[in-house]
């Protein structure tokens, strides 16, 4: 039997209904390549490798029946801010180290319906605050990428770095994922996989840990669009534990892969033509710009003229929301709990063990912006902003059905190199935050390669709600860019 | 505007976050380039514009005011730092 690890989700979910193998094996074939894999890449957290064979036969004897579910035995990883009943769910952070929630995330709760079968739990930055991976209190995920003739380590990108490196080392089938700021999109370009951060409101919330809140939204990490189409029809939908989310019907996806593009006006935003954006970068994406009208769109140069402020707004909301959200872990009714001399000593002493720099720097700036006599001049500011970029969105949408980016202003680079300047890591997500302040879809897809070997991605922006034509465009560029290149591997 | 360790000092108590002396100096040096950064925003006219609380453009649904879970005191306390009889045991609060 050829490598089971290979398999396209797809072509997994076809192959255990034919019976041309089993859920079981599909589940051994994985774990065994993470425990091959993980000590040099540090995607997993933790497996599970009991409760994937139980599942993964519980799968196979739901075949045999012919009960499948839509993604039956396929064998996928969680990552670690997903809450997950029994197994830990610790958002990467020590705060949470050993908290075993005894309830499982809505998104989570659908896959296991729909018949996947959990891996383990998926490393990503602390609490998803990180472009590089390098702020999980698990250490940071190495990229199974590495430059050509070089052994230095790169990052996978962040925060969903753990799922991104696992789709393309083959350590699952596919992966599910989180996006404040760009945390699918951006780790998905630096490793060569495609992933959608869909319309906010389209998943559910309830049982992500949370980061912040009106900006936080689920999505898949996978090899493939359809993959990726297959795993956000699971993923979707109107959850009464979560206000937020969105009663709307959830379209089959994947039928929207390999639909005619023919006729959609694709918007070219120069805005996002920044200052020393690299030439790959600008290369990369005339090159996606010629494959789109090759396949009859009609190409249509916007404005969008607020984006260079997505990223000052975003570091005062996000922040502002975290600082909130974060108060929770007070060490009372979970998590750490640091002893001191009175309540105060211990809340005081319990967050400065727990949390690690860069969520006690976020923490920080976010208290700030919302203190007395700031609020006005930051976060308000913040909030106005926020509409003018939403507003520059909507005017666009007017002229066109979709829009065209890079999805992040460099290839993977080396861990470490980024860590002392946190602006210069914020920059990371400059072409992907504005979705996140608008509330819009946005799908990163491999697209190229740097002069390094290295994978580029491009992103497709939609319309609220309008995934389905973001899957056309991408089924279409993806079999244009025909990139089907795989890591060499040497873990 | 510039942050300094005195202001480091107050937010961190505000946020109930212990640093010890030594970070307050480059930590108001680390808070003060985020604000710098983030100051671009004033260069943006906002006058009349209504500040955006939610992406979406949907009024939050009600719904009846019944109890819909709970009663679980041993799943509630399964993650406790620590328990007694059904409590949450937490550091005297009042003297």
């Amino acid at each position: 039997m050829s490598d089971l690890t290979k398999l396209t989700l797809k072509g997994a979910i076809d192959g255990l209904k034919a019976k041309s193998f089993s859920a079981v094996e599909v589940a051994k074939a994985h774990l065994d390549a993470i425990a091959a894999a993980n000590p040099a890449i540090n995607a997993y957290i933790q497996t599970t490798p009991d409760q994937a064979l139980a599942m993964a036969k519980a799968s196979d004897e739901r075949i045999a029946k012919g009960e499948a579910g839509p993604l039956e035995g396929a064998a996928i990883g969680i990552k670690d801010l997903f809450c997950t009943k029994g197994v830990q769910s610790a958002a990467a952070s020590n705060i949470l180290r050993g908290f075993k929630p005894p309830y499982e995330s809505t998104v989570t709760s659908q896959l296991w319906r729909d018949g996947a079968v959990m891996l383990g739990k998926l490393n990503m930055d602390e609490f998803a605050m990180g472009s590089s991976n390098e702020s999980s209190a698990f250490g940071p995920v190495v990229n199974p990428w590495r430059a050509k003739d070089s052994s230095q380590n790169l990052t996978p990108g962040g925060s969903s770095g753990g799922s991104a490196a696992a789709v393309a080392a083959d350590l699952c089938l596919a992966a599910t994922a989180t996006d404040t700021g760009g945390s699918i999109r951006q780790p998905a370009a630096f490793t060569g996989t495609v992933g959608i951060k869909p319309t906010y409101g389209r998943c559910s919330r309830f049982g992500i840990v949370a980061f912040a809140s009106s900006l936080d939204q689920a999505g898949p990490i996978g090899k493939t669009v359809e993959d990726t189409a297959l795993m956000l029809r699971s993923m979707s939908g109107h959850d009464p534990k979560d206000s937020t989310s969105l009663p709307v019907e959830v379209p089959d996806f994947a039928a929207f892969v390999g639909k005619s593009v023919k006729g959609l006006k694709i918007g070219v935003p120069g805005d996002y033509r920044i200052e020393g954006m690299p030439e790959e970068i600008a290369r990369l994406w005339d090159q996606g710009i010629e494959w789109l009208k090759a396949a009859g769109c009609e190409i249509k140069s916007i404005r969008l003229p607020h984006t260079k402020y997505a990223l000052p707004a975003y570091y005062i909301i996000a922040p502002a929301e975290a600082s909130s959200n974060l108060a929770r872990y007070d060490g009372m009714r979970f998590g750490l709990r640091e002893e001191g001399g009175n309540l105060t000593e211990v809340y005081e002493n319990t967050r400065a063990k727990g949390f690690g720099p860069e969520v006690k720097r976020r923490i920080l700036i976010g208290t700030y912006v919302l203190s007395a006599g700031y609020y006005d001049a930051y976060y308000l500011k913040a909030l106005k902003v926020r509409r003018r970029i939403a507003d520059d969105f909507e005017a666009a949408f007017k002229e066109v059905d979709a829009i065209l980016t890079p999805t992040a202003p460099s290839a993977a680079f080396p861990l470490g190199q980024r860590n002392d300047d946190p602006i210069a890591m914020y920059l990371n997500d400059v072409f992907t935050v504005t979705t996140n302040l608008a509330g819009l879809p946005g799908l990163s897809l491999p697209a190229g390669t740097s002069q390094t070997g290295l994978p580029l991605g491009l992103q497709l922006i939609g319309k609220p709600l309008d995934e389905g034509t973001l899957f056309s465009l991408a089924g279409a560029m993806e079999q244009a860019a025909g990139v089907s290149a795989k890591p060499a591997k040497w873990w | 505007m510039a942050i300094d360790a005195a202001t480091v000092r107050r937010v961190a108590k505000l946020a109930r976050i212990a640093e010890p002396e030594e970070r307050l100096e480059p930590l108001a040096r680390e808070l003060s380039a985020i604000i710098s950064f983030i100051e671009q925003l004033d260069e943006v006219n906002t006058d009349g514009v209504e500040p955006m609380t939610s992406a979406v453009h949907v009024t939050l649904p009600m719904r009846e005011d019944v109890v819909a879970d709970g009663g679980d005191a041993e799943r509630v306390l399964l993650n406790a730092p620590k328990s007694d009889q059904g409590f949450f045991v937490v550091p005297k609060v009042v003297e």
